[in-house]
């Protein structure tokens, strides 16, 4: 029998069977326009008002600091651009780190073209962003901080506490795409002084384009979507009512017994680390601590990544790279790039992330069959040849 | 991304692997930055018949499909044939390359005539006027070494 195995959960996750019993009454059953006056359209209101609830529980948020979006890359859109914006005649200046998602990286791209000016904070080899480099960086004319809160492909947990603190006491905004945060981390926006955050539902178990932003009560930004006068006349479009009750039920799931389940895949990602790092020349990207309970991250010098995930595929496993030809462009990632890797090493970074739903099976299962591929690549690579020759 | 099944055998039963330890010509081209690199080993006749050929490859499973054709496509053959050898062909052995691998397909070309380049460079003969220029790939170009 063949086996498969889903070890890319920071890609996507499945959408979890209580999550899709909540959604399915809102496709053909309750599919009023929440807008509509009649009992359908009732039904549909309030069954966003209910996941907004949910949603800000989740944050420790109020359910009007929450705002539907349609995932996390428009979320991270429109609190940066939003930011800017309401601030300009302030200043100009915004602060983030090298090896944010590219919603964020790309955005702010933008602003600097639009004459906006942007302080890049590193992150070291650990992949880490330092708070006094962020203390030394803010100046009279910045007006918005944006860090992630873990990253997407090496799994680091950034100081989030710390970082927003010292925004405040320099009355700085902050921002956080905790798109992969959400559900691994306990995160209490008030308590951690989080003025926005954004979020996207099919990491942890929701449906695909379904986000949030939080947006804290009293600060203002303009719109990114204009139109009709949903979600309080700030994010215009008609809901997406089953993605928007599947959000919701999604991280009252997620956010419920963090520490106990993260205890249990946190096993296994400790043990695939292990048996990873006993093959030669392989190694780990990113903190070993400080890292998200299902991101495993190496790189495995010699061999170029999409040809290990094909032939993973071929075994049945589901992984990702951060290889020029998975990127879809000529570089490797960014984010690899940023901690320090050289592009070659960068180009052999194999990314596998654990879930709940993995089992130690799984992981065995890996470190059954990737030796083995990892050897039969090295043997073709005349780049193996030279670090053998020079070792 | 989707490869054709020929490329996913090329892939997964790459022809010729390997080196040719005493080769008449060896070339390699690509660079580790931009995650590409084939070396092509080369054993050719007195009568000027490529009589074995062999490679290694650092790269994506287009890299390697890419390699593993070429040197189907030229075993067998004399330089001349060899020589003829385009991009174009080996992506039509293939049945196709998505477009951002198409570079791969370059890469193989010029791996065939940077080894016969080395053929004719250890007789002592200037490959330029036989082989052509070899001209750094557009993907290799714009990430210069160092």
């Amino acid at each position: 029998m063949s086996r498969f195995i889903y070890a890319d959960n920071a890609a996507t996750t499945a959408v979890s069977q209580p999550v899709l019993d909540a959604m399915l009454p809102y496709f053909a059953e309750h599919y009023g326009n929440p807008s509509s006056i009649y009992s359908i359209g009732r039904d549909a209101h309030t069954a966003v008002d209910t996941a907004r609830e949910q949603t800000a529980a989740a944050l420790g948020a109020l359910p009007e600091e929450i705002y539907f979006t349609s995932g996390g890359s428009e979320a991270d859109n429109w609190a940066i651009r939003g930011a800017a914006l309401a601030n300009r005649k302030k200043g100009r200046h915004i602060i983030s780190s090298v090896f944010e998602h590219h919603a964020v990286l790309h955005t702010l791209k933008a602003l600097e073209k639009e004459g906006w000016e942007v302080t890049y904070l590193k992150v070291y080899e650990n992949g880490i962003v330092r708070p006094d480099d962020l203390r030394a960086a803010i100046r009279p004319d910045t007006v918005l901080v944006t860090i992630m809160y873990a990253n997407n492909e090496i799994g680091t947990i950034q100081p989030i506490p710390e970082l927003a603190g010292i925004c405040h006491e320099k009355g700085v905004l902050f921002h956080t795409d905790a798109v992969q945060a959400i559900g691994h981390v306990a995160i209490n926006v008030k308590e951690q002084g989080i003025d926005m955050l954004s979020l996207s539902a099919h990491k942890f178990h929701g449906p695909k384009g379904t986000g949030a932003l939080y947006i804290k009560k009293g600060l203002r930004i303009p719109n990114l979507i204009e139109g009709g006068a949903q979600e309080r006349g700030h994010r215009a479009g008609t809901e997406n009512v089953a993605g928007i009750v599947g959000l919701g039920r999604a991280i009252e799931i997620a956010c419920k017994d963090i520490t106990a389940r993260d205890e249990k895949v946190k096993l296994l990602r400790d043990a695939l680390i292990d048996n990873l790092l006993k093959i030669k020349r392989v190694r780990l990207n990113g903190d070993r601590l400080q890292r998200l309970a299902g991101n495993v991250n190496v790189s495995v010098e010699g061999i170029e990544g999409e040809s290990l995930l094909l032939m993973l595929d071929m075994k049945g496993v589901c992984a990702s790279s951060g290889s020029a030809c998975t990127s879809g462009s000529l570089d490797p990632s960014h984010v690899l790039l940023a901690i320090g890797l050289p592009h070659e090493v960068a180009h052999g970074s194999l990314r596998l992330t654990l879930g709940e739903e993995n089992t130690m099976a799984d992981v065995n299962y890996i470190c059954e069959v990737l030796p083995s591929i990892i050897d039969r690549l090295r043997s073709m690579s005349p780049v193996w040849e030279k670090i053998e020759a020079q070792a | 991304m989707l490869y054709s099944q020929k490329v996913m055998d090329h892939f997964s039963n790459p022809r010729n692997v390997g080196e040719i330890t005493d080769a008449d010509g060896v070339g390699e081209v690509g660079n580790p930055r931009c995650g590409d690199i084939m070396k092509m080993y080369l054993k050719i006749n007195d009568a000027g018949i490529i009589e074995d050929v062999k490679f290694k490859t650092f790269g994506c499973g287009a890299a390697v499909a890419t390699s593993s054709i070429a040197t189907e496509l030229i075993k067998g053959k004399s330089i001349d044939d060899a020589l003829k050898l385009t991009n174009q062909a080996v992506v039509e052995a293939l049945d196709g390359l998505p477009p951002v691998k198409l570079h791969c397909s370059v890469l193989a070309e010029q791996a065939v005539k940077s080894a016969l380049a080395d053929y004719y460079r250890r007789k002592g003969i200037d490959p330029e006027p036989i082989v052509g220029k070899i001209e750094d790939c557009e993907a290799c170009a714009l990430h210069p070494q160092g």
